[in-house]
């Protein structure tokens, strides 16, 4: 099938989890945001807004593009870096 | 004082093993300096991801000749279509060429997948004498007292590593150029969300649907209606056996207009001009990548104490609307990079002084000057008008031009005039506008 859903999308990609996430969000700092850009912005929507205002993250498919960390708006609400060496996604066709 | 040579000791570093990187360490290790290439992924293009058409096949033909024998490459292109869509309607430049500069080696362009180009070329590096060592983060830099770069930081056991030279060719984010001050936060109209598809599709329907001979292909790139009212564009690009695809969105826009790039992805593939080109395809994979696209305004410090920026790292993409060229400025940004290293090791002095010599041979190579020149230009290419109004604008006057019904034949002033009208355009704004193209493009 030529369209998709995000799931279906998902499922093509390939990542090698590490025990550690290599990006940590503190969901109390995301309770006083109102813009929340990461929930619709992350290409693979691993940010879920929760009902008592903090946001869940996922960081186990992540794509380590960076569009959180320059979206975010809250100063240290995200914790950024690369995962280990070897670790996270692995592209073959992109 | 640099350290003094031994068995752990590189003369140079270069880390990140995207095209800049590989060309850094392939040069410098050609001219029989011990070369340090750091990956982080489990091999080199693991994480890259680009649309992907590398232009510039006569710079690689340089350093390799007849490179795309020996190289994974698709298709090289000898069509190119750059459309302007609303809702219902497509207007395109469609150039279709036969001329022995495009169809002929080296060829213009060529169709890629980064994971394999990007691996094949580090292997480039490898047998020219440059160590590769994948599965590696790079933290941060070395740092002698008087603040000379002497090496960078790995996140592995007994994590330091000497060099002379260290060359961040780490991509968009460059965690060592922002970490030792060379570059400036970026912010979010700076910076397109990438997302993309591979989609398979069988080799001879290829052929018959974008009207190919043999091994060339196309490439086509879209503004307009299909990102709604994010700035931004699309791609689509021929592969052997599948299409790569996608759209770019431009972040401070996604952020203001609350979109998900992937619902834009959908979108684009639904429009009616998309649609027949991609039916019955199979999606294979699905990526997602950031890329700087305002040029000379986010060029870093490029040299300092004992490091080198090149590449993405140093924003050398060129997003002007006709052109969205990365993968040749990684390339030649690289080589300068390596050349200006190999300098300092032949006169051992690693100051910023020597260093500075990555200028001029980045001039040689016109990097700075095609950056310079079009300035201006990703201002007007993520402009609104531009992105929202034109596209309608040439669409409804189309629709007009071509439109029989037995009413009198518009002159096209009056019928341009009309359309504009129809899409709220203002003709104070046309003009300004005018003048912004005339100074972005024309001089």
């Amino acid at each position: 099938m030529v369209m998709t859903t995000h799931e279906e999308k998902m499922r093509t990609a390939r990542f090698r989890v590490d025990e550690t996430a290599h990006i940590v969000v503190d969901g109390e700092k995301c309770r006083s945001c109102s813009v929340r850009a990461c929930t619709y912005v992350c290409p693979a929507n691993l940010f879920v807004p929760l009902d008592d205002g903090s946001v869940l993250f996922n960081y186990e498919q992540c794509f380590e593009c960076g569009a959180c960390y320059f979206v975010c708006t809250q100063e240290g609400a995200i914790q950024w870096t690369f995962p280990k060496g070897g670790y996270g996604v692995t592209f073959r066709e992109s | 004082m640099s350290p003094s040579k031994d068995s752990e000791n590189f003369d140079v570093i270069v880390v990140g093993a995207g095209p800049a990187g590989s060309a850094a360490a392939l040069i410098a290790a050609r001219a029989g300096l011990k070369v340090l290439l750091i990956e982080r992924g489990e091999y080199p293009g693991a994480k890259n991801v680009s649309g992907a058409v590398f232009y510039g096949s006569a710079i690689l033909d340089e350093l390799i000749p007849n490179w795309w024998e020996q190289a994974p490459v698709e298709r090289h292109i000898s069509r190119r279509n750059l459309l302007l869509l609303s809702p219902t309607t497509s207007v395109s430049l469609d150039f279709r060429t036969t001329a022995p500069s495009y169809v002929e080696p080296p060829y213009n362009g060529f169709t890629i997948l980064r994971p394999k180009f990007d691996r094949w070329f580090a292997a480039q590096a490898e047998a020219a004498g440059a160590f590769l060592l994948t599965s590696t983060v790079v933290d941060d830099v070395l740092r002698e007292d008087d603040g000379q770069i002497v090496g960078v930081k790995v996140r592995r056991d007994e994590g330091e590593i000497r060099a002379d030279v260290v060359i961040a060719c780490d991509g968009v984010h460059s965690w060592l150029a922002r970490k030792t001050g060379m570059q400036r936060e970026l912010h979010t109209h700076e910076l397109s969300l990438g997302v993309k598809e591979v989609i398979g599709l069988d080799k001879s329907m290829i052929r018959e649907r974008f009207q190919l001979e043999g091994n060339a292909g196309m490439a086509l790139e879209y503004v307009g209606a299909v990102t709604e009212e994010i700035h931004g564009g699309a791609f689509l690009y021929t592969n052997q056996d599948s299409l790569s695809l996608g759209v770019l969105c431009q972040l401070s826009s996604l952020v203001e207009h609350k979109k998900r790039p992937y619902d834009l992805l959908e979108k684009f593939k639904a429009h009616p001009a998309v649609a027949p080109l991609v039916r019955g395809g199979k999606l294979r994979e699905y990526s997602a990548h950031l890329i700087p696209e305002s040029g000379w305004q986010m060029r870093p410090h490029l040299y300092s104490d004992g490091m080198l920026v090149a590449g993405d790292a140093a924003g050398f993409v060129l997003a002007t609307g006709v052109y969205i060229e990365g993968i040749n400025y990684a390339l030649q940004s690289g080589l300068a990079a390596g050349e200006a290293a190999i300098l300092a090791c032949r006169r051992r002095e690693f100051s910023r002084y020597t260093l500075s010599h990555y200028v001029e041979f980045l001039r040689r190579r016109n990097v700075l000057q095609d950056f310079q020149a079009y300035r201006h230009a990703p201002n007007f290419v993520n402009s609104e008008r531009l992105q929202n109004l034109y596209p309608e604008l040439a669409a409804r006057a189309s629709e007009g031009l071509f439109r029989v019904d037995g009413k009198r034949k518009e002159k096209l002033l009056p019928l341009y005039w009309r359309s504009m009208r129809q899409v709220g355009g203002k003709p104070g704004d046309v003009l300004k506008d005018l003048y912004q193209i005339a100074r972005a493009y024309l001089w």
